[in-house]
């Protein structure tokens, strides 16, 4: 590799474009940033050598510089935003409603949408963000992210650690905002320092060379950005694996009390009670809009909570056996409002309340008008005994217990465990009689199959309770998720709303050369250096590139 | 609705109109030849309108908090409104870094267009719903639209760039496309009209349409092109549909929105064909004449400089606060939700922007066409995802 | 001399620098690997085929049979179908018959059905066992604490395990009585 002397002696490594001493073009090497072609110089890392445009010999650096590519992780993006767009076409599984005639992927799909819907699901994209292709994608940002951070930051500290008043006269009247002054006094000179320097500008001076300098820290905002989405990268890659990550669901009705899922029979949950409540139609400020809501068949909900125990089990070795419980807190879970305990956060998800928790009957003779009671009984559905006696003699048995009835093929059968359509075959034994008459009842139904019975049921009361949908979780990537967004927000800031402005003055026999450089917000640089000559003999800069387009464009419409 | 919610609503038309007589005088300033952008009476007069007219929209948004009890940022209108405020505000923060008049004569329409749009919901103040009873719902449905608002004026500089720069002397692919860009606005305009002619008329017609195993009804305000499915007019003397809308569209009332899209392209293209028969040309092709004395570069730095404020704002409320906010109410920051996918989106959008910009040298032209997808984007996400993609984030 | 030096130097930076790129592309690739297994992995429960199945404790309420209560550790030396079902299961009924069938001539060669139930209530599972004459120990999970340990989906789930206690076989769905015979061979303790 062959070093690459500039004329001001300074030794400069491969692949440099503008000396790193003088900022004189070297010669060999214009075309790499283009150069060339055009009257400026692209000051991108002061023209000092990226290391992924030098070498390329092993594939090593081949896959090296293919990540290093800005082009190749703006592609990326653009791949990923397609990507990501075409996951919204039609709902995600997860988010296929529940009324939805099957939840079933397979079906749901082609049934709602169609031939466009079985294309969908037959491609997969149903479940697109966690398909292997797009988490792929997503990491090969991840390493573009990386790579490309790795390969810059050298070269930008090169440039800027290297920041010399003195340049070669070339590097100053190439950059875009350019003056040339004569009959500048010395006086006017220092007077446009102190100015700089009231303009929270670092000064240096080196032989009557001046080098203005300002937020050159905005300089590494994009890296210090990177630097956070890489740790959200991470964090997502953790939060993947079990142990740092737990999730659960799990329905408590009111009254029961239950083991948290996925705490290793650690923690118990009881729903004290469970509150629904409702916004109050009469209300003057929603009256319209509740009444439209209303119209459309909707109803508006305040606010739902469950007011909750949660136990912890200190004989939790061994599952199943009867826990022994320590209550941990008291306390109540509403929307927005999870609760927290021992790390873990619980939270209210949903409600359901078309379960029943007990039935009420009474026995009445069948020829009896007024059905008076003659008995009543009440069977608790959350523990349900089997047998009820009276002292009047009649004896009840609970034959069969349905919780969720329905009829298959003509055999009764219940749907799940859940009390959401009781039905009962009773046996209601007369006093002093060994045989029972049967008895077929539930909602609506209530059934003598033979139509010879001399007492009847009937249901006097029911009461139901609310389901309580409660999610688990123990996330310990949360602050690492927070820690990269953070990072990300400072680096973002940093890059956004502060500028590299630097202003050299060059003096050259009798005149004096302006020439000024910033990132980005080259109308703030402007105003800077306008307010910094006002009253002094020095030109104001001349944009070279505004000149350079008007030019262009007058060529344009002459040609 | 009591005194205060009246009160609050004149604020609002209070702002449209000052707003509108703002646009005119920036209107005005073209003429002021001799002081291009410097100073100039108008221009002072002008942004002085515009700004009483934020602090009236302020007064709206303050009295309608305290009327609903909750900061009015809770339903389509309420969000729609503030967008358009948003626009104001970050149009007032520019105009003060570089004294563009030409500006204002875009941004203030588009945040008219805007407000009017908002209007076309339902207004009543509505009570809000347990998942969005939250300060997050403030933290995080300002910022995202504070950021939607800086972005919107990077769409307006992209745009003037564009209709100044863009060689109208013969068709070419470019001005069709930016013919189009000009025409969504007017469709826009033309929703806005079709919508209050029929709602002068007063008219109405009911539909009874299946949707699994409940009928449901719906109301049309404006007369049914596209019905829906299966759907059967049940109100007497109103026209029956033409047509039915397509199976596919999701979400509640779809055939109705469909409807709507299909009068406010009718109505856009009547509009549109009238100002060609006047102008004689195609709209940018008359307005060019218009930006004689702007500068490109200062209206392309004005795109950048938008951009460079609304992305980190962008990021902070619509992901950061946002993925705090359903940590807190769902359960988990991210869901992909279709809101949220293409809040990813819009944010990988305005991404490669800035590398674009910064790493490829992407200025002027392209940058400007750049700034109009982007905020072509966030409305998309606005609009279409809202209504038309059932997610979570359907409140309208 | 010099001249040679300064290739050296070159040389060995040049080989620095393949080493440091190859490293940081090795740990990216190998993030992405994990990622992938990890979400491939995901749906797959927490015990499987070769783990130790865990140790549990139930009242069992089969009046058939004569335990009281269950512990999976106390039947060591012996190999145990550990069954998950339910009473309103349809393809749970299907299978207990011929679990049943076999139980009384496997039960003499060491092998145990424990066939938990994870119904709600009591009664809808006595009535179940009357249906079928089960004599087999049925424990009652009612707080779901098994059902959770053993983070059971679909039922019937069952779990074939072993005289030392590890989990040989776990199917999900229906056995049929060829099948059921099969696995118990499986686990059939050493004479």
């Amino acid at each position: 590799m062959k070093k690459l002397k500039c004329e001001c002696g300074h030794v400069n490594p491969e692949g440099t474009v503008l000396c790193e001493a003088c900022g004189k073009p070297i010669e060999e090497n214009q075309h790499i940033d283009g150069n060339d072609k055009t009257k400026l110089i692209n000051m991108r890392y002061d023209g000092s050598a990226r290391r992924s445009l030098t070498y390329n010999r092993s594939i090593i650096d081949k896959i090296w510089s293919f990540f290093s590519s800005v082009k190749v992780g703006v592609w990326l993006i653009v791949i990923a935003l397609f990507a990501s767009a075409l996951g919204t076409i039609f709902p995600q599984q997860m988010y296929i409603p529940a009324e939805a005639v099957s939840r079933d992927p397979a079906i749901y799909y082609e049934a709602h949408f169609g031939i466009l819907g079985k294309i969908y699901y037959q491609l997969g994209f149903y479940d697109l963000y966690s398909s292997w292709w797009y988490m792929i994608l997503i990491a090969l940002i991840g390493i573009s992210l990386v790579i490309c951070s790795i390969d810059r930051v050298v070269p930008l500290h090169r440039a800027l650690k290297m920041q010399k008043p003195k340049r070669h006269e070339t590097f100053i009247n190439r950059q875009r905002l350019y003056s040339e002054s004569t009959n500048v006094s010395n006086e006017e000179k220092q007077q446009v320092v102190k100015k700089l320097e009231k303009l929270r500008y670092k000064v240096r001076s080196d032989d009557g060379h001046i080098l203005a300098e300002k937020g050159r820290f905005s300089r590494w905002g994009p890296y210090v950005n990177h630097i956070g989405l890489i740790i959200i990268l991470i964090a997502s890659l953790f939060r993947m694996t079990p142990w740092l990550y737990l999730d659960d669901y799990v329905w408590v009705r009111e009254g029961q009390q239950v083991v948290i899922p996925g705490t290793d029979n650690k923690y118990y949950i009881k729903n004290k009670e469970f509150i629904l409540e409702k916004y109050d139609e009469d209300d003057e400020q929603f009256k319209d809009a509740l009444e439209l809501i209303e119209s459309r068949g909707g109803e508006v909900h305040k606010n739902y909570q469950t007011n909750v125990i949660i136990y912890k089990n200190v004989d939790a070795d061994l599952p199943g056996a009867e826990p022994k419980l320590e209550k941990v807190l008291e306390d109540k879970v509403w929307m927005n409002n999870p609760l927290k305990f021992d790390g873990y956060t619980l939270y209210q998800s949903g409600y359901q309340q078309n379960e029943f928790s007990s039935m009420s009957f009474k026995i009445h003779k069948t020829n009896d008008s007024d059905q008076e009671a003659l008995e009543t009984f009440t069977i608790d559905l959350t523990a349900p005994e089997t047998e009820y006696e009276f002292e009047s003699g009649f004896r009840v048995v609970m034959d069969k217990y349905y919780p969720e009835y329905y009829l298959d093929d003509g055999e009764p059968r219940s749907e799940s465990k859940y009390p959401k359509n009781p039905a009962f075959v009773i046996f209601v034994y007369p006093p002093q009689t060994d045989s029972p008459e049967i008895n077929f009842i539930g909602i609506g139904k209530n059934i003598d199959a033979t139509g010879e019975n001399k007492y009847k049921l009937g249901i006097v009361d029911f009461e139901t309770h609310f389901a309580s949908g409660m999610t688990l979780r123990q996330d310990y990537t949360l602050p690492f998720f927070g820690l990269g967004a953070l990072i990300f927000m400072i680096g973002v800031v940093q890059g956004m709303y502060w500028q590299h402005r630097r202003i050299w003055i060059h003096p050259k026999d009798k005149s004096i050369l302006l020439a000024a450089h910033t990132n980005k917000n080259w109308f703030g640089i402007k105003k800077d250096i306008e307010k910094a000559i006002s009253d002094t003999a020095i030109q104001m800069v001349i944009d070279q590139q505004e000149v350079e387009g008007n030019e262009k464009n007058k060529e344009g419409h002459n040609g | 609705m009591g005194n205060l919610a009246t009160f609050s609503s004149t604020m609002l038309y209070t702002a449209i109109a000052f707003y509108s007589i703002a646009t005119i005088m920036f209107g005005v300033t073209i003429k002021d030849k001799k002081k291009q952008n410097k100073k100039g009476m108008t221009g002072t007069i002008a942004i002085s309108i515009t700004i009483i007219g934020l602090i009236a929209q302020l007064v709206y948004f303050i009295t309608r908090w305290i009327a609903g009890g909750h900061a009015p940022v809770g339903n389509m209108f309420e969000f729609m409104t503030f967008l358009g405020l948003s626009i104001v505000l970050a149009f007032i923060i520019i105009y003060f870094i570089y004294r563009l008049n030409i500006l204002g004569l875009f941004a203030l329409p588009i945040a008219l267009i805007i407000i009017a749009y908002a209007s076309m919901f339902p207004t009543d103040l509505s009570p809000l719903v347990p998942s969005l009873q939250s300060p997050w719902l403030y933290i995080h449905v300002t910022t995202v639209s504070l950021s939607q608002g800086i972005l919107g004026i990077s769409f307006v500089a992209g745009l003037i760039y564009l209709i100044k720069q863009v060689d109208q002397k013969k068709r070419s692919k470019k001005n069709i496309w930016l013919e189009l860009i000009l025409f969504s606005l007017i469709a826009c305009v033309g929703f806005i009209l079709s919508t209050i002619t029929f709602n002068i008329l007063d008219y109405s017609a009911t539909f009874e349409y299946p949707s699994g195993d409940r009928t449901l009804t719906v109301e049309y305000n404006l007369p049914a092109i596209a019905g829906p499915q299966d759907g059967e007019l049940i109100t007497e003397g109103a026209n029956g549909a033409l047509f039915e809308a397509p199976g596919w569209l999701q979400g509640r009332n779809a055939a109705k929105k469909f409807n709507t899209l299909i009068w406010s392209f009718a109505t856009g293209l009547v509009l549109y064909g009238l100002i060609r028969l006047v102008f004689r040309r195609r709209i940018g092709a008359a307005i060019q004449p218009l930006l004689k004395n702007i500068k490109p570069d200062l209206v392309d730095e004005i795109t950048y400089r938008a951009v460079a404020i609304g992305f980190p704002l962008f990021t902070l409320g619509g992901l950061i606060f946002a993925s705090i906010w359903a940590q807190i109410a769902w359960d988990r920051f991210w869901g992909w939700d279709p809101k949220e996918v293409w809040a990813l989106i819009t944010w990988f959008f305005y991404a490669a922007f800035l590398h674009l910009r910064l790493s490829r040298g992407w200025h002027g032209e392209k940058s400007s066409w750049l700034a109009v997808i982007g905020f072509a984007i966030i409305m998309f996400n606005l609009i279409v995802v809202n209504l038309v993609i059932a997610g979570l984030h359907s409140y309208a | 001399m010099r001249i040679e030096k300064a290739r050296e130097k070159k040389k060995d930076r040049k080989r620095n620098r393949l080493i440091f790129r190859t490293i940081i592309l090795a740990v990216l690739v190998a993030a992405v690997v994990f990622a992938l297994i990890t979400n491939a992995k995901k749906d797959s429960t927490i015990y499987s085929v070769g783990d130790k199945a865990p140790d549990f404790q139930l009242q069992q309420i089969n009046k058939n049979n004569d335990l009281e209560t269950i512990r999976l550790s106390d039947f060591k030396g012996k190999g145990i179908m550990l069954n998950f079902w339910a009473t309103y299961c349809k393809p749970c009924e299907i299978e207990m018959p011929y679990m049943e069938e076999l139980y009384p001539q496997y039960k003499d060669k060491g092998i145990e059905i424990i066939a938990v139930s994870l119904d709600a209530t009591e009664p809808v599972i006595h009535q179940f066992i009357d249906k079928y004459d089960l004599t087999f120990p049925i424990p009652h999970d009612s707080r779901s604490q098994v059902l959770d340990l053993y983070k059971i989906g679909p039922i019937p789930s069952t779990f074939f395990i072993n005289p030392e206690g590890e989990i040989v076989e776990k199917v999900e769905g229906a056995l049929t009585l060829e099948r059921l015979e099969g696995y118990f061979k499986q686990i059939l303790p050493d004479e």
